[in-house]
């Protein structure tokens, strides 16, 4: 290949057509200071991380990685939970069937093992973020409310593998989730076999019985049937996602609103 | 077992046997809360046997292979056992396996970056986080290009770990056979080991309400300036030490307790026991209630509830009334002048609902009191 250094290749030509430059404005290659900070500034998906940061920022020793691990294992989880979604039926005739022919019928299958200790990843990596945020002291003004944030985001994310734990519909599925909802029943006033509930009466009249109780509203019946898992299913698939979405909103957000990430003054 | 030469195997039947024993909650409790008040000393005197142990050392890079080395070594004997692998090995167990290593792991990682920080500021430097924050990078590429390596180290790893181990499946749901033992999810075995101690409505709603505005509240008791954005341990003593005691004792032990060491019916199994359905414990648990009226009064129990239960609601009464007061003129005096009354309440009633936990654990073992208030009438029991 004897090509002249001078003479524009295809690709070259391809750049400067309206089409490409019409996606990527900042050009390619990126090899200047004000191309680098342009590709920050014209993506919409990079915007989530300010131009500029602290260099102790990006070291691993500082962030240990696990906030953003835990953001990208959310989602893998998304895209193989929606794969999931096409082969799989929330009722008790087919549910378990389904996730059975998912292990034996697709070739290669492992999109339900990808989305299993995906998710046990990510309980452990957002434990571990918020363990390293403590050990940084980053939770410190400005940075409180943020924290709690994170709280409800940790809650968030072992309820989203709570509900799935139950999807497959086999023995180990329906007891823990009937070990888990047992305490529903207990809660205080709302269960049926909690402290004070029988004081929630009129006369003989009891308000919260066992179909009328926290466990109840839970389960959508007195034991974990078909209604606890349709239940389930929704709040798996489309409720708890939709919540968990909001406060990563604001958590992100906050992150940049409260001054980035945490650093020595 | 036939790779091992007799003597050996005689020497390692023996190790196992003596594990199970010290496995029992009632002593391996008893090891890992001495050990975290030796390595993160909440009190002056095991400060002094922190520092004659120099446990200091643990934080280093040799500190670290030893750790490893000790948890690697245990791990690996273990799994020449063909009961503990049967448990460890569980699918559903791996994640619980790597998360034990895990935060050792990040443990160490954490706390030796504090020691090298705070030699640094002993000697009147800045932490290196602050040379490093000095100078600025552009997140493209520096920090994009590190998330990417991440990303796909756990793409990888994800992909690995998922053809590697199939996930489990076990026979179709059936109503009406309940497998013993029946286990919440593994990030939930904490609150069930802790139904052993208290009624559900305790252990499964107050408590873990209670965890989560606690762990909430963090930011507003903590009202020291120093430490923020850098690893360090002498800046904010206090602060790790209470937070080590929650998430080293009552988090990551309780879960593991009610992972490897619990079996059919609940029972406690050590972990190279086979699961013995039949194993039998005894209870014989009695309330605090029955202690008084019954064996130190020797007479019937009163029929009136609220009597009846007096003693265990004055010792209510005390433990979360009397005691802040108390802690408010004696051990925690710096603390309560440091952050005024309402943190200092809130943050003493926290500590007090965590505490009760093992005093709990400890009636029981020492006295075997079921319930310090017993009104079963409505299910009222704590």
């Amino acid at each position: 290949m004897s090509a002249d250094p001078n003479k524009p290749s295809l690709f070259d030509k391809f750049k400067n057509t309206q089409f490409y430059r019409s996606i990527f404005r900042t050009g390619v290659p990126v090899v200047s200071h004000r191309q680098r900070m342009m590709v920050m500034l014209n993506s919409v998906f990079l915007h989530l991380h300010p131009v500029r940061l602290p260099k102790h920022a990006v070291k691993v020793r500082y962030t240990w990685c696990m906030g953003g691990l835990s953001f990208f294992i959310f989602l893998v989880l998304t895209v193989t939970g929606i794969l999931l979604m096409f082969y799989y039926r929330p009722t008790i005739e087919y549910a378990y069937g389904d996730v059975m022919d998912l292990s034996q019928q697709v070739p290669l299958g492992i999109m339900r093992e990808i989305h299993r200790w995906g998710a046990h990843l990510m309980v452990i990596t957002v434990w571990l973020h918020m363990f390293r945020v403590f050990m940084t002291g980053s939770y410190k003004p400005p940075r409180e409310f943020n924290w709690v944030v994170g709280v409800v985001l940790l809650v968030l994310t072992m309820l989203m593998s709570f509900t799935g734990y139950l999807l497959p519909w086999d023995q180990l599925a329906i007891w823990a989730i009937t070990v888990g909802s047992n305490m529903a029943g207990a809660t205080p006033f709302l269960g049926m076999n909690g402290p004070g509930s029988s004081l929630l009466s009129i006369g003989d009249v009891n308000f919260v019985t066992s179909v009328s109780d926290a466990r109840f509203a839970m389960l959508g019946g007195r034991f974990v049937g078909g209604g606890a898992l349709l239940r389930f299913y929704v709040l798996h698939c489309i409720g708890l996602p939709f919540i968990i979405m909001i406060f990563m909103i604001v958590h992100f957000w906050r992150v940049r609103k409260d001054g980035g990430i945490s650093g020595p003054t | 077992m036939e790779a091992f030469p007799v003597p050996l195997k005689i020497i390692m039947e023996a190790v196992k046997h003596f594990i199970n024993a010290i496995a029992s909650p009632k002593i391996l409790f008893n090891i890992v809360f001495l050990f975290y008040l030796i390595v993160f000393p909440p009190f002056k005197f095991f400060q002094r046997i922190h520092d004659a142990l120099g446990i200091d050392r643990l934080w280093t890079k040799r500190g670290g292979i030893f750790i490893f080395s000790l948890m690697f070594l245990a791990f690996a004997f273990g799994l020449t056992d063909a009961n503990f692998r049967l448990i460890v090995l569980k699918p559903d167990n791996v994640p619980i396996v790597a998360l034990l290593f895990l935060v050792v792991f990040f443990l160490w990682f954490a706390m030796t970056q504090a020691k090298e920080n705070d030699e640094a500021i002993a000697k009147g430097d800045k932490p290196k986080e602050y040379a490093d924050s000095r100078e600025k990078v552009l997140v493209f590429p520096d920090l994009v290009y590190i998330e990417f390596l991440c990303l796909i180290f756990v793409a990888v790893l994800l992909a690995v770990w998922a053809i590697g181990l199939p996930a489990p499946l076990e026979q179709p749901a059936n109503p009406t056979v309940s497998p013993n033992p029946s286990k919440a999810p593994w990030y939930f075995l904490g609150l069930q080991e802790m139904l052993v101690y208290f009624d559900p409505w305790i252990a499964g709603v107050v408590l873990p309400t209670a965890i989560l505005l606690g762990l909430m509240c963090i930011p507003y008791i903590d009202k020291n300036r120093k430490g923020l954005g850098y690893y360090t341990y002498q800046d904010r003593k206090m602060a790790i030490n209470t937070f080590m005691f929650f998430w080293l004792v009552l988090w990551m032990f309780l879960i593991f307790i009610g992972t490897f060491l619990r079996g059919p019916n609940w029972s406690f199994f050590g972990p190279f026991e086979y699961w013995d359905h039949n194993k039998l414990e005894v209870l014989n648990n009695i309330n605090l209630s029955q202690y008084v009226f019954m064996i130190w009064l020797k007479q019937g129990m009163p029929s009136n509830i609220l009597l009846r239960e007096a003693p265990g609601f004055l010792v209510l009464a005390v433990y979360f009334g009397l005691l802040p007061a108390i802690f408010a003129k004696t051990i925690f005096k710096d603390l309560y002048q440091r952050i005024g009354g309402i943190r200092y309440s809130i943050f003493v009633v926290f500590l007090l609902m965590a505490l009760a936990l093992p005093i709990k654990m400890y009636l029981r073992w020492l006295f075997n009191i079921k319930y310090i208030i017993a009104i079963p009438e409505f299910f009222f029991n704590i």
